[in-house]
């Protein structure tokens, strides 16, 4: 056992040192454009880890992206590559505000279990579409995924600025508020919700699934030798389209979470790139879920960052998007793009 | 001979990753000569060879070249020095054309290029060697023995004075294994230098002056081809251990048993390069072996596809065990009792980075499975995995351990013992020896023939002429997706065969 | 009896069509050599803020052009650092640039947010122009719309009727054949990759300079990701990326009008007519493209030992 504690040892190690040395070349970035990096990252750290009301917030963003990060990881397991969350995640939201807003006579107990299986059934269906191309050879899922993102936020801009905008808020784009039994329970008097169960939920299922059970050895076949596996009887396209719906499933999970416990409402400002940055998040880990949850914790911070450099330093908030390019591009380049 | 070498190579070592491919190999190439390299699978001519080319780089070794010490870092020096080389895989590319590959063979063209001259040039060689190539084709449609051509059409082109042939004959029907000779001959004479690999003795002796045998990794000895026997050669390539023969049965006890397979004019669609099944009638009894001969890329692997369920037929239908199965899944065409033995494990069955013991478990996910698959019985996959093992004599590897740690043998072994495990009762063999030692290749060969004794159906594809005549009760010739010929191994000549595999005129013998 | 619709609508098509034409032909390079670059929307950024910039400060949009072209070209080499010598999978590597290239181009645009340029000017052909209906249709065009199929053209005849471009097919197709025939097919990769690079940025140049003549972070909207989807939908082939561009272009157009006019369907769905189009067209276009796929697409050269 001691074997394996130090290889996990090496593994961390080596991320540190990764992560060091992106947060230098961004550092680099920043001196180019005139700023002052060591200002900018105090300024992060601080307004993040700084202060119990910061590091609540940051738990509060790891929500979605451990969901995202899921929807990533799943299906990774087989080669796919979903660079749908975000797409899925709108979907998500688009069904579980569907819900909300037309039942709201439902009591919670009721409610609020109904809205998550939308949510879950919304991002699950459009993740299963491009699952089904790919199957039947139509477009790979990287392409379609990618090009549905784009659909699918002009779907949710369709609804909030068309048939379903709230009459009563002038002329804010955004959906009726949620009835209160929609809404997701929140703890310990922070922005903290009920969809954090979910993720811990969800993380635990995805390393039980994969480790335990026959369709986890199944699918690490398939991983590991698709052709074997197809001569073996392992059905691929059946996991292709399932891998692809829970996936896509669990980013709809994020978006119920997001637009029922923090915005209350459908807006068109629901996600700051939450799908795109749950990508990340898996590929960083590895697909790991411990690995998930730190590299979740990180980019928490940094993407929390973004809006603070923004305020502070006048620094787009897109700008961020450079350092997790940055983080991607080392972790890419050190492993040479292998699966684990 | 008293002149000099034209190329030495002294002392030349290579190691990969757990194998010392060459050890310290000494080899004179003398121009005008054929020099056969001979030596069982694994004995380390390719990689001599490769290492020549450039295209692998040895670990320590000299190369001269008339005399000269040279430096070859990559198959761009080794054609500066007027070295090629025809790979065993062709190199080349199936989309593009004939006169496309050999242009992008050819050294010094300019930026732009010259099309018509380009396929003047290879009519003119070609012409001058007797091949006859249409430079306008696309290489994906020529035959084996075509692109064998245009591979050394390449060479000529690019004014190679040094031609390496890497296993030339191996998928060349008998007939075209004449032929090559010839233009074998023909180069000679104009002063070329070739050397030849193979582990074929006949070939060898049909043509070599001289003769390097490896074994291991090391040379065994060099011989005048004038000088060599089979004998002298067999005892320089395999030391004492010598290829055992599996008696056949004289007669076929199968005969008035019901087909355990049952194939009725079957079709498939032709994916891309491949010839797709036409009409394909078979039928295989327990306990009886049927051979499928062929030249690769003629529709052999489709038929073992459709039989496992992997490919669906387009018109026919097929029954396992006197049931209808069409449209079966793999999953329950396997689970019925049938195993698939294939000709690359890493490929074809094996899971590199799961264990042993899950790559055992992939036999039969279900069938392992606990609580509806909730978790996995891996006290029953270990005890049935030891027990094939056990039966099988082979050795007993760590069942924790990730399959791909284990040696390419062993590996071969696992998946031989994870197939063996539940007794199938038909078994597809798909070039089942390719690629192994002589030991392992005769291991895989007696449980082909124990299994049959022992009542399991076995479909059989092989390359080898000799191994399907050895082993099989009932032989079929396969040709662009058909099957061309039908017969027994006592009724049919290994010529025969060959005219069939070409699609040749030769007599379409139906004795059935 | 042309209406003036229609002649908005074609001259529209051609006008969108040009950046995806640049971008589909930047594509098409890459993935001919073996490289899926879903990074080319962050290339068609970083030529687009880097045009804008360069036209700003020096007044001279072609100055712009050519600094777009060597900014896309030096930023595809990140990437070609990536999956070309670290080996590193392609698709991720592909997201992450595109990443690193709306983040930087953000911030490069940072303090250009709202500033006009007069950029590309419609050049007016001499006589051809002032013929009516026609003349609006094919002669009253930016350099780049003009130059834009003779140098799909150019890219052809690369490919196809030279040693380099054979070269580059035959890496494309297998890696393993072409270095046994004494190419570098790293060396190659690289320059396909950087010539894909160059033709990104003009991409991007020509929708800063030439159509918006402004700069707004992610302008290009996904049009490097329909690029990719257009080069499956002409076979991979200069060629017929032409007409495909104009398609989509068409469908851009159909879409720009439709909202100028008022039809009264909601500008949302109308949007979502490129993306929608592409995945029909790849769905529909999935049977005959299995053969024109470049064999080792998505693989890179591993060497030999």
């Amino acid at each position: 056992m001691a074997f394996f504690r130090n290889r996990r040892m090496a593994g961390l190690i080596r991320f540190v040192g990764l992560f060091a040395l992106a947060l230098m070349i961004f550092a680099a970035v920043l001196l180019v454009f005139g700023k002052n990096p060591i200002r900018a990252y105090w300024d992060i750290f601080s307004a993040t880890l700084g202060s119990s009301y910061g590091i609540s917030e940051v738990l509060v963003r790891m929500i979605p992206l451990i969901l995202t990060a899921l929807a990533v990881a799943l299906p990774s397991r087989i080669w796919l590559i979903n660079v749908g969350g975000e797409g899925q995640l709108f979907i998500g939201a688009l069904f579980a505000t569907w819900g909300a807003v037309n039942f709201t006579n439902l009591p919670a107990w009721l409610l609020l279990p109904s809205i998550g299986i939308l949510g879950f059934l919304g991002g699950g269906l459009w993740g299963a579409i491009s699952g089904f191309m790919r199957v039947r050879g139509w477009a790979s899922e990287t392409i379609s995924t990618l090009l549905m993102n784009y659909v699918a936020i002009l779907l949710v801009n369709f609804f909030v600025f068309g048939p379903w905008k709230d009459p009563e808020s002038a002329n804010y784009p955004q959906s009726a508020p949620f009835p209160d039994a929609a809404i997701l329970p929140s703890f310990f008097g922070t922005r903290i919700h009920l969809g954090a169960v979910l993720a811990i939920v969800g993380l635990i299922l995805f390393y039980f699934v994969l480790s335990r059970t026959r369709w986890g050895l199944e699918m690490r076949a398939i991983g590991v030798n698709q052709e074997a596996a197809r001569r073996n009887g392992i059905s691929t396209s059946r996991y292709i389209i399932l891998l692809m719906l829970i996936g896509g499933g669990m980013a709809g999970l994020a978006g119920m979470g997001e637009v029922s416990a923090i915005h209350g409402q459908l807006r068109p400002s629901l996600s700051p790139g939450l799908g795109y940055t749950g990508f990340l998040i898996s590929w960083m880990a590895g697909g790991h879920p411990i690995g998930i949850v730190a590299a979740a914790f990180l980019l928490s911070v940094i993407t929390s960052g973004g809006d603070i450099l923004q305020m502070t330093h006048r620094i787009p908030a897109a700008g961020v998007h450079i350092l997790m390019a940055l983080i991607l591009f080392v972790v890419l380049a050190r492993r040479g793009g292998k699966p684990r | 001979m008293n002149r000099s070498p034209l190329l030495t190579l002294r002392s030349m070592t290579k190691s990969f990753p757990g194998v010392l491919a060459n050890d310290h190999v000494d080899l004179d190439i003398y121009g005008g000569e054929v020099h056969a390299l001979l030596g069982e699978n694994g004995a380390g001519k390719s990689t001599l060879m490769k290492i020549l080319y450039g295209f692998y780089r040895p670990d320590s070794g000299e190369i001269r070249l008339n005399g000269q010490p040279v430096h070859i870092r990559s198959p761009h020096d080794a054609r500066q020095f007027r070295i090629g080389m025809v790979f065993q895989d062709f190199v080349q590319i199936p989309a593009m054309t004939v006169a496309e590959n050999i242009t992008l063979f050819l050294p010094d063209l300019p930026f732009v290029l010259n099309q018509a001259s380009i396929i003047k040039r290879i009519e003119e060689v070609s012409e001058r060697y007797g091949f006859k190539v249409n430079p306008h084709a696309p290489v994906w449609r020529l035959s084996v023995g075509e692109r064998q051509k245009v591979e050394v059409l390449k060479l000529l082109l690019a004014d190679a004075r040094i031609l390496i042939f890497d296993e030339p004959t191996r998928s060349l029907a008998p007939h075209e294994v004449d032929g090559l000779f010839q233009v074998f001959a023909n180069l000679k004479r104009d002063g070329y230098a070739l050397a030849f690999i193979t582990h074929k003795m006949k070939e060898v002796l049909a043509c070599a002056d001289r003769i390097t045998v490896m074994r291991r990794g090391k040379v065994a000895g060099t011989i005048k081809g004038s000088e060599a026997t089979e004998s002298s050669l067999i005892e320089l390539m395999f030391g004492k251990q010598i290829e055992e023969a599996l008696g056949r049965r004289g007669e076929t006890p199968a005969d008035g048993r019901k087909p355990l397979l049952e194939l009725k004019g079957v079709n498939t669609r032709s994916e891309g390069m491949a010839w797709g099944l036409k009409d394909v009638h078979l039928i295989i009894k327990p306990g009886e072996i049927v051979g499928v001969a062929g030249v690769s890329g003629n529709g052999q692997k489709e038929l073992g596809d459709v039989v496992l369920g992997l490919e669906k037929c387009t018109k026919g239908v097929k029954y396992l065990h006197g049931e209808k199965y069409t449209d079966w899944s793999v999953a329950q065409v396997r689970e019925s009792g049938v195993a698939f033995i294939p000709e690359d494990p890493l490929g074809m069955a094996a899971f590199p980075w799961l264990s042993v013991q899950e790559n055992m478990a992939m036999v039969n996910t279900r069938m392992y499975s606990k609580q509806g698959g909730l978790s996995m019985d891996w006290q029953a996959v270990r005890s049935d995995l030891q027990a094939s093992l056990e039966r099988l004599e082979f050795n007993i590897p760590p069942f924790y351990v990730p399959l791909g740690f284990l040696s390419g043998g062993n590996i071969q072994r696992m998946i031989l013992a994870r197939e063996m495990a539940h007794h199938p009762k038909l078994i597809i063999a798909f070039y089942p020896t390719r690629g192994l030692d002589v030991q392992s290749a005769n291991s895989a060969r007696r449980i082909l023939s124990t299994s049959r004794d022992q009542g399991a159906g076995i479909l059989l594809i092989s390359e080898d002429l000799g191994e399907l005549f050895n082993l099989s009760d009932r032989l079929v010739v396969m040709f662009q997706g058909r099957i061309v010929g039908e017969s027994t191994p006592q009724e049919i000549s290994m010529n025969e065969v060959g005219y069939l595999m070409t699609g040749s005129k030769g007599e379409n013998k139906k004795s059935d | 009896m042309i209406g003036p619709f229609l002649i908005s609508i074609f001259s529209g098509a051609i006008h969108s069509g040009t950046p995806l034409l640049y971008a589909t032909l930047s594509e098409a390079v890459g993935e001919r050599t073996g490289i899926v670059n879903l990074g080319l929307e962050g290339v068609m950024l970083i030529g687009a803020v880097v045009g804008f910039t360069t036209t700003v400060q020096t007044g001279n949009p072609f100055l712009g052009v050519l600094a777009a072209a060597l900014a896309g070209g030096l930023f595809n080499m990140v990437f070609g650092f990536l999956v070309i010598t670290r080996r590193a999978n392609q698709l991720a590597s592909g997201l992450a640039l595109m990443f690193c290239g709306v983040g930087l181009s953000a911030m490069i645009g940072a303090s250009l947010i709202g500033s006009r340029i007069e950029g590309l000017n419609e050049i007016q052909i001499p006589l051809l122009s002032g013929i009516p209906v026609i003349g609006r249709m094919f002669f009253n065009y930016d350099i780049l719309v003009y130059s834009a199929i003779p140098v799909a053209v150019l890219v052809w005849w690369l490919m196809f009727r030279t040693r380099w471009g054979l070269s580059l097919r035959a890496i494309g197709e297998n890696p393993t054949a072409a270095f046994a025939a004494g190419k570098n097919p790293h060396r190659l990769q690289y320059q396909a990759l950087f010539i894909a690079g160059i033709l990104g940025g003009i991409a991007g140049a020509h929708l800063s300079l030439a159509i918006a003549k402004t700069w707004a972070e992610w302008m290009t909207a996904g049009r490097g990701f329909v690029a990719v989807a257009l080069v499956i939908f002409s076979k991979w082939h200069p060629i017929r990326a032409i007409a495909g561009s104009l398609l989509f272009g068409g469908a851009i157009s159909l879409q720009l009008q439709m909202q100028a006019r008022g039809v009264p369907v909601s500008s949302f769905l109308l949007d979502m007519l490129p993306y929608v189009l592409s995945l029909v067209v790849l769905a529909i276009w999935s049977g005959a493209r299995r053969h024109a796929a470049p064999g080792s697409l998505g693989r890179v050269f591993q060497g030999t030992e």
